[in-house]
């Protein structure tokens, strides 16, 4: 019955360990496989998460396609098309600032981390604009809501309903996202990362892309589907 | 009646001398904040443990409420608002606070990384988060419950959710909300435990039935859980920000939330049933000292309901105005699903067949279990059928048949499992004559109870009414006359239990000489849960013929003695 063999629990063999591994991991790669497959489940539970409202969205929008098409003109296209350029620049940053942990450069990681956090600000400053704007023209569901035509007003208060559900919790993503990109950018000025290890700024990485693929889907959903123009939405009629 | 469990094997000197051993997770460190702040997974599962528990039997209470009131075709004990309120509840916190945590929260956290002969969960903090998250959530049900509760059922279904019910709604979904993410965190760091902190030659094709149980249940829960918590995440915006999506005055469609609620929750019987049954095939395997049959079979079975598991969801739905082609196919799909369940008990049989069985008190609810889940399941069948769930929609044969899977399936295996790594736990050994009986109070008190559940929803009693007609009266007192029994079986282990902790025996590594990684360190384990990482050359349940020779010897010699060369035998 000795067919079992058994090893002493050695830990990372070899070299002394470095100061990130975890007691319970054998070594940092088994930690950085953990750590990237975390994210991915998590990013799976994220997907879901946001597919209850698209299903909503999907539904209504089949239901009543033309107070969609009529509420979607009161968005401004220009500011959801410059935020999206917002948060293209930004992945590309988050990506520079992955690119620089791989290679030990903290003074990248420093410049592209604070990058993400200045684009990504620079989202949130226009997602106030824009709200504060729908707040003045009465575009809020409840009891102020207001919208002409008058017989389209009820499917337009679930789309905007469905706008601030959407674009909201997209936005409270960014300001977690944001929080996240802090902390690496308080690590990476400790000079935590190196080639050895950047598991952290890998992972938020990839949490942010995903924030920015989120908005990809709602940009068209919710800005474009009244036809363009460019100029004229935002203001109400 | 003989015992069958071995004290202190002969063959392990160490142990024989000291007892316990020394050091273990137990006593490795002291005072509440060691135990608050821990990252051990063993003392996770034991926090989880002490909070299920508690809402175990406050749930039970409602439940007790809600029989008294039956005794009578009279609404005497409470009133009909009381009554509502009572049940809602009931299903509220037996689901969302007991049930869906029970297995994988108390037995997954403390087993799966032993069984898999890893030192931890891959995220050690992020499984104390998930403690705290759901001791939020209990808090705030808590705070609703001292409110007065809500009185919507526990499917919350608007518009009476959105638009009737009182403004506890709010605080409600917002618990259960906050507790989905308790339930993805414990999923999240399952799956990824599973993938990457297996030890050495622990093959997937080894891994335990119970740890694939687990894997299939953490699916569910990853990819279930967000959708229930965007929707109550809904229910709550549409009564604080008054949305309209799911009221119908406001152009919304209430049945957009029955699709997106049980979505999640039908796969969440799953969630609940599937560790069971993980536990189960432990249990078969161990008291019949027999490899499980076909376990390729049942470990993708698992998988299978995962999967075949969400696309059954519209058989909630056929009387709620859905399109009749939609429910044609999930009436199909609902007949395919229980394929793999089907599977599952086949299987155990087949294990159990020839094996060398011994009937002691886990294996006791093992059978329960097989038994009560295939009427449980078969019941299932009749409400998939369009035509017949016509007739039974809403009436108590729908409550007797979930109960059936929910109590005769996963609390058996709750309990079976409690009872099976108790000696683990806290390295003690209680009184099996006692946990025999308990398990057969258990056993009847819950047949008593739901049975005659059958007959009256059959004739006609539909769920929810405070007050019926007088010829139900029989069955219903038969009915609230066996929950009487079944509560005498739960509170049976809880004394039993506790007492053991301070006369019990002392248990050995292996007291019911089984095969598993879990049997191989000692009990209790050491907070890093071997002293040397084991190697896996075996496949599960590799009971050999010299296992099958004694099982009643008393001790674990001629089984486990010939291990003595060895620190650490896989």
């Amino acid at each position: 019955m000795s067919d079992a063999v058994h090893v002493e629990h050695a830990g990372a063999v070899g070299h002394a360990h470095h100061p990130a591994l975890q007691h319970h991991f054998d070594d940092l790669e088994q930690q950085q496989r953990a750590a990237m497959l975390g994210m991915w489940v998590f990013l799976l539970t994220e997907v879901l998460f946001f597919g209850g409202l698209f299903m909503a969205y999907i539904l209504y929008r089949s239901w009543y396609p033309e107070a969609f098409h009529e509420a979607s003109r009161h968005l401004s296209v220009g500011w959801g098309f410059f935020n999206t350029l917002v948060l293209i620049a930004s992945s590309l940053t988050m990506a520079l600032a992955v690119r620089a942990g791989q290679t030990t450069n903290r003074r990248g990681q420093l410049l592209f981390l604070t990058l993400t956090i200045v684009l990504g600000a620079a989202f949130l400053g226009v997602k106030v604009i824009e709200y504060g704007d729908k707040f003045a023209h009465h575009l809020v569901p409840g009891p102020d809501f207001q919208f002409t035509p008058a017989e389209l007003a009820p499917a337009a208060e679930i789309y905007f309903s469905l706008y601030f559900a959407m674009t909201g919790l997209h936005a409270l993503h960014m300001i977690v996202g944001a929080g996240i990109m802090l902390v690496m950018l308080y690590m990476a000025w400790r000079g935590r990362f190196s080639t050895e290890w950047y598991t952290p700024l890998e992972v938020s990485g990839l949490y942010w892309h995903f924030v920015d693929i989120v908005w990809i889907f709602l940009f068209p959903l919710l800005y474009l589907i009244g036809g363009l123009s460019v100029f004229g939405g935002g203001t109400g009629h | 009646m003989h015992d069958v469990r071995s004290t202190v094997p002969k063959g392990e000197a160490f142990e024989a001398e000291a007892g316990l051993p020394r050091t273990h997770y137990l006593n490795a460190t002291h005072g509440t904040a060691a135990w608050l702040l821990t990252k051990d997974h063993k003392r996770i599962g034991l926090l989880y443990l002490f909070a299920i528990s508690f809402f175990f039997f406050l749930g039970g209470l409602f439940a007790m409420f809600v029989r008294l009131e039956l005794l009578t075709p009279e609404g005497d004990l409470l009133t009909s608002e009381m009554y509502n309120t009572s049940f809602s509840m009931h299903g509220i916190i037996m689901v969302f606070f007991f049930l869906v945590p029970s297995v994988p929260a108390v037995f997954g956290n403390f087993f799966l990384p032993i069984m898999i002969g890893a030192k931890d969960v891959a995220f050690p903090k992020i499984n104390l988060l998930s403690w705290y998250i759901a001791m939020i959530a209990g808090f705030m049900m808590l705070t609703t419950l001292l409110m007065g509760g809500v009185d919507t059922g526990w499917t919350f279904y608007p518009p009476y959710s959105t638009t009737g019910s009182s403004s506890n709604v709010v605080l409600a979904a917002l618990s259960i909300f906050v507790m989905g993410f308790s339930s993805i965190l414990t999923g999240l760091n399952f799956i990824v435990t599973v993938h990457t902190m297996r030890a050495p030659g622990m093959t997937w094709g080894r891994l335990p039935l119970f740890v694939w149980a687990q894997y299939a249940t953490s699916l569910i829960m990853v990819l279930g859980t967000p959708v229930l918590a965007i929707t109550l995440g809904l229910v709550f915006a549409e009564r604080v920000f008054h949305f309209g999506i799911f009221d119908p005055k406001l152009g919304g469609d209430p049945i957009l939330f029955q699709h997106l609620f049980w979505f999640y929750s039908h796969p969440a019987v799953y969630i609940m049933v599937l560790p069971g049954m993980g536990v189960i095939s432990e249990l078969v395997a161990a008291f019949s000292r027999k490899q499980v049959f076909g376990y390729s079979f049942v470990a993708a079975s698992s998988l299978a309901i995962a999967l075949v598991g969400f696309l059954v969801w519209g058989h909630h739905l056929f009387t709620s105005g859905q399109s009749a082609y939609a429910a044609l196919v999930f009436s199909f799909l609902s007949f395919i699903v229980a394929i793999p369940s089907a599977i599952k008990v086949f299987n155990w049989t087949a294990t159990l067949y020839r094996g060398s069985i011994s009937l002691a008190s886990p294996m006791l609810y093992a059978l329960g279990f097989i038994g009560l889940f295939t009427i449980g399941g078969l019941t299932g069948l009749f409400l998939a059928a369009l035509g017949l769930d016509l007739h039974m929609q809403d009436t108590y044969f729908v409550i007797a048949h979930f109960h059936y899977i929910m109590v005769g399936g996963t609390l058996l295996a709750y309990l079976g499992a409690l009872h099976y790594w108790w000696p683990k736990i806290t390295g003690r050994l209680y009184t099996e004559a006692w946990a025999k009986v308990a398990a057969i109070t258990v056993f009847v008190g819950f047949n008593l109870t739901f049975f005659p559940q059958f007959i009256v929803g059959y004739l006609g009693m539909p769920r929810r009414y405070h007050t019926y007609v007088p010829e139900f009266q029989v069955l219903n007192v038969l009915s609230t006359a066996g929950a009487s029994i079944l509560a005498v079986g739960f509170i049976l282990p809880a004394c039993y239990l506790v007492y053991s902790l301070f006369r019990g025996g002392v248990a050995s590594r292996n007291p019911w000489g089984a095969y598993g990684l879990e049997w191989e360190t000692t009990s209790p384990p050491p907070t890093s849960n071997f002293l040397v990482t084991p190697i896996v050359t075996r496949p599960a349940y590799a009971y050999t013929h010299a296992d099958v020779v004694s099982p009643y010897a008393g001790s674990t010699q001629g089984e486990r003695d010939t291990g003595t060369e060895e620190t650490q035998r896989v």
